[in-house]
């Protein structure tokens, strides 16, 4: 065995060592989380692999799911603009978290935030997975199953966005709770900075090539 | 550079999903269609098709002036000509019988001044809206006056205020159903021998926090002239077979019908009560889709409404110049017409009624009358559903199988195959059938039998598979053992 590929093979067991650590985080979130960022018990790469499997669990809960919970429209169907959203408000949560929590005394880094945002995602792939299976089992009267285990893995991970922020920024409760709802407000503020950014590109796109008509309308 | 390309083959993979599906583009040209579970157009065959147009110069009498309404008796045809301040009557295949414009009362002969509307009960009397003069005429077919309904004496109605009947109805125990010009408490009901008795189905008053506000900063005189502005409720009824008021609002909010506080069409019991079946994809609203253009937009309007005999009804859209039926269910069976010209299109609709299972529509603007036949197409669908009203599903499956081949987006035809199935005990097709058609409640319960007897063929498997993942680690655990030799020690 080259030592290249002693050195892959160790980082691909770190990967996996890393991902599986994300079962520890869900039930021992305080430690978990702490140890997460403090210890180098998680990686980047581990946090990128939850959040596909996100995606993953969403993409195939829409396609596979029983026509009972979900019946999208299929010829207006459009995968990538389905994931978009997911993707856009988990970035813009990561960055909107960082800007605000450098200026509340926040202790966590950016890669840090993202990294447990990602690891507190994972009962949602743990419960939803499974439940795209379990909605070809179920009738109308007994969705409510269904809409229990998928409220109650919502509500999970709402609790460990709580605690990552709050062993992360090394912050108390109220803090994490105040900090998360600012952050919301500040990913609002960012949604409507780009949009008006873009109305005004398009607009002074529009401009120069009403100009650049106009010009050409005259000289030839 | 191998990480930008990976990075570039992702990007143009991605994107290759997200290649625009081309769709048919709404649009509103159909004759015939059907709304589908996702409230999309579907164009269907043609379920009525036009077949006589009568005007009155035909008929050798002039044209008709601002026709109100159309009323069919037994095989006779009236026709309310408001502006000429007459009536006539036609039969079946538009022959003049004879033209009514005046009254015996007492000996002495009255004529009309703008009526509105006539009906015409089974021993053949005639009641007649003769709106302004103020009454109703309750006449025998040799016109002499039986009785007259005049405003009634009651609270409700002021010194000043004109008694205006707009559009009448008699059920078969003799009570008479007016709608009345400038009256929002409902219809008002007369008793068999004339006496004003109550209202029957008023509106809910629904104030806002904002209307209570507003009233709160107004004077009195401001108060008092705002009573004045409300609008009349009902715009029309008829009665049905089961002695029913089928009736149709075209004032409420265009927000309010798909939250279920607007209702354009309600069926009253006696009390008043709202008891109209709304069990279709959508409440029946008429329109889904309000394309805009020239004069029209909005949701429906509908001005008159025709119960027919078999529980279906067909209300009349003045907007777009369209019927919309709907079953005894409230599923929309189908939509067809529209403004325009041509023969089998309106220009401004007013009044629609049914002999047998011919429609006669009535054009205001074009002062005309058109007769509209059930095709084969629509005559599939009403076989259909009678089989269907009376549980017998597999007679009913074999008309909905024959509609399939002429439409192939039939939903009602799919979800009456499948209760057919159902019934049949065919439980894996039927799933199919109300799968493809969105039918969850029905579904479900074919769903539950299928599951349930999955489950019973399959017990043994169950418990063996069950028992396997149960013992399989324990089983693993002894193998180790004994590979090890810890077993013999």
């Amino acid at each position: 065995m080259s030592i290249k590929s002693a050195f892959e093979k160790d980082k691909l067991i770190h990967l996996v060592k890393t991902l599986r650590y994300s079962l520890y985080v869900i039930f021992h979130p305080f430690d978990g989380f702490w140890d997460l960022t403090h210890e180098k018990r998680g990686s980047k790469g581990a946090a990128t692999i939850l959040l596909a499997l996100v995606l993953l669990t969403q993409v195939w809960t829409w396609t596979y799911s029983s026509f009972l919970f979900y019946w999208p429209q299929w010829e207006y169907f459009n995968l990538l603009m389905e994931i978009i959203p997911t993707v856009v408000l988990f970035s813009m949560w990561c960055i909107s978290n960082w800007s605000l929590t450098t200026l509340m005394d926040g202790k966590g880094k950016l890669g840090q935030i993202y990294m447990a945002t990602a690891y507190a995602m994972t009962p949602y792939i743990l419960i939803r997975m499974p439940l795209v299976l379990i909605s070809h089992l179920l009738t109308v009267e007994e969705s409510s199953y269904y809409y229990i285990f998928s409220n109650f893995a919502t509500i999970w991970c709402v609790l460990l966005v709580l605690c990552a922020m709050m062993m992360v920024h090394d912050y108390s409760l109220g803090k994490a709770v105040f900090s998360s709802i600012l952050t919301i407000v500040g990913m609002m503020i960012i949604i409507f900075l780009i949009v008006m950014f873009f109305s005004l590109i398009t607009q002074s796109f529009g401009y120069f090539i009403s100009l650049y008509k106009e010009v050409a309308f005259r000289l030839y | 550079m191998t990480k930008l390309k990976r990075i570039i083959t992702c990007i143009l993979l991605m994107a290759l999903t997200a290649v625009p599906v081309t769709v048919a583009s709404a649009n509103s040209s159909f004759y015939t269609y059907n709304y589908d579970f996702y409230d999309v157009q579907m164009e269907s065959p043609d379920a009525y098709t036009p077949e006589a147009l009568l005007l009155g110069s035909s008929l050798g009498i002039g044209d008709f002036k601002d026709p109100g309404a159309v009323f069919v008796r037994g095989n006779t045809i009236y026709i309310v000509d408001s502006g000429n301040n007459r009536i006539v009557e036609v039969d079946s295949n538009f022959n003049l019988i004879r033209v009514i414009d005046k009254v015996t009362i007492d000996g002495a002969e009255s004529t009309f001044l703008n009526p509105k509307d006539i009906f015409v009960n089974e021993a053949n009397e005639l009641f007649i809206c003769d709106s302004d003069n103020y009454r109703v005429l309750h006449v025998d077919y040799d016109l002499k006056l039986i009785k007259m309904y005049t405003k009634p004496e009651d609270d409700t109605f002021s010194a000043e205020q004109n008694f205006i009947p707009l559009k009448c109805a008699v059920d078969n125990t003799g009570r008479l159903y007016l709608l009345a010009a400038n009256v929002n408490k409902g219809f008002l009901e007369f008793d068999k021998s004339g006496n004003f008795s109550q209202y029957i189905g008023a509106n809910k008053v629904k104030v806002s926090l904002f209307e209570v506000i507003q009233k709160r900063l107004m004077t009195k005189a401001q108060r008092a002239r705002m009573e004045l502005f409300v609008p009349t409720e009902y715009s029309n009824l008829c009665i049905d077979i089961d002695n029913f008021i089928y009736s149709t609002t075209t004032t409420f909010d265009a927000g309010d019908l798909f939250n279920g506080l607007a209702a354009p069409i309600r069926r009253l019991n006696s009390l008043g009560e709202d008891i109209l079946i709304r069990n279709g994809y959508e409440p029946p609203i008429g329109e889904l889709w309000w394309d805009t253009g020239g004069d029209v937009s909005g949701p429906s309007r509908f001005e008159d409404i025709t119960a027919m005999d078999n529980d279906t009804y067909y209300a009349l859209d003045r907007i777009r110049g369209r019927v919309f039926s709907y079953d005894f269910q409230g599923n929309l069976l189908y939509v067809f017409g529209g403004l325009g010209n041509k023969f089998g299109y309106f220009q401004y609709p007013v009044s629609i009624d049914h002999m047998g299972t011919d429609l006669l529509i009535l054009d205001n603007r074009a002062a005309s009358l058109t007769r509209m036949t059930l095709t084969e197409y629509g005559s599939l669908i009403n076989s259909g559903l009678k089989e269907y009203k009376e549980g017998r599903y597999e007679e009913s499956a074999d008309y909905w199988r024959q509609l399939i081949q002429m439409n192939g987006n039939y939903d009602l035809a799919y979800i009456g195959i499948g209760r057919a199935l159902l019934r049949q005990e065919r439980f894996g097709e039927a799933m199919e059938y109300f799968k493809a058609k969105k039918d969850f409640d029905n579904y479900s319960k074919a769903f539950a039998e299928y599951r349930k007897e999955w489950v019973e063929a399959n017990v043994g498997y169950l418990v063996a598979g069950i028992l396997a993942l149960l013992l399989l680690p324990k089983l693993i655990r002894f193998i180790k053992k004994v590979v090890k030799g810890e077993v013999f020690k």
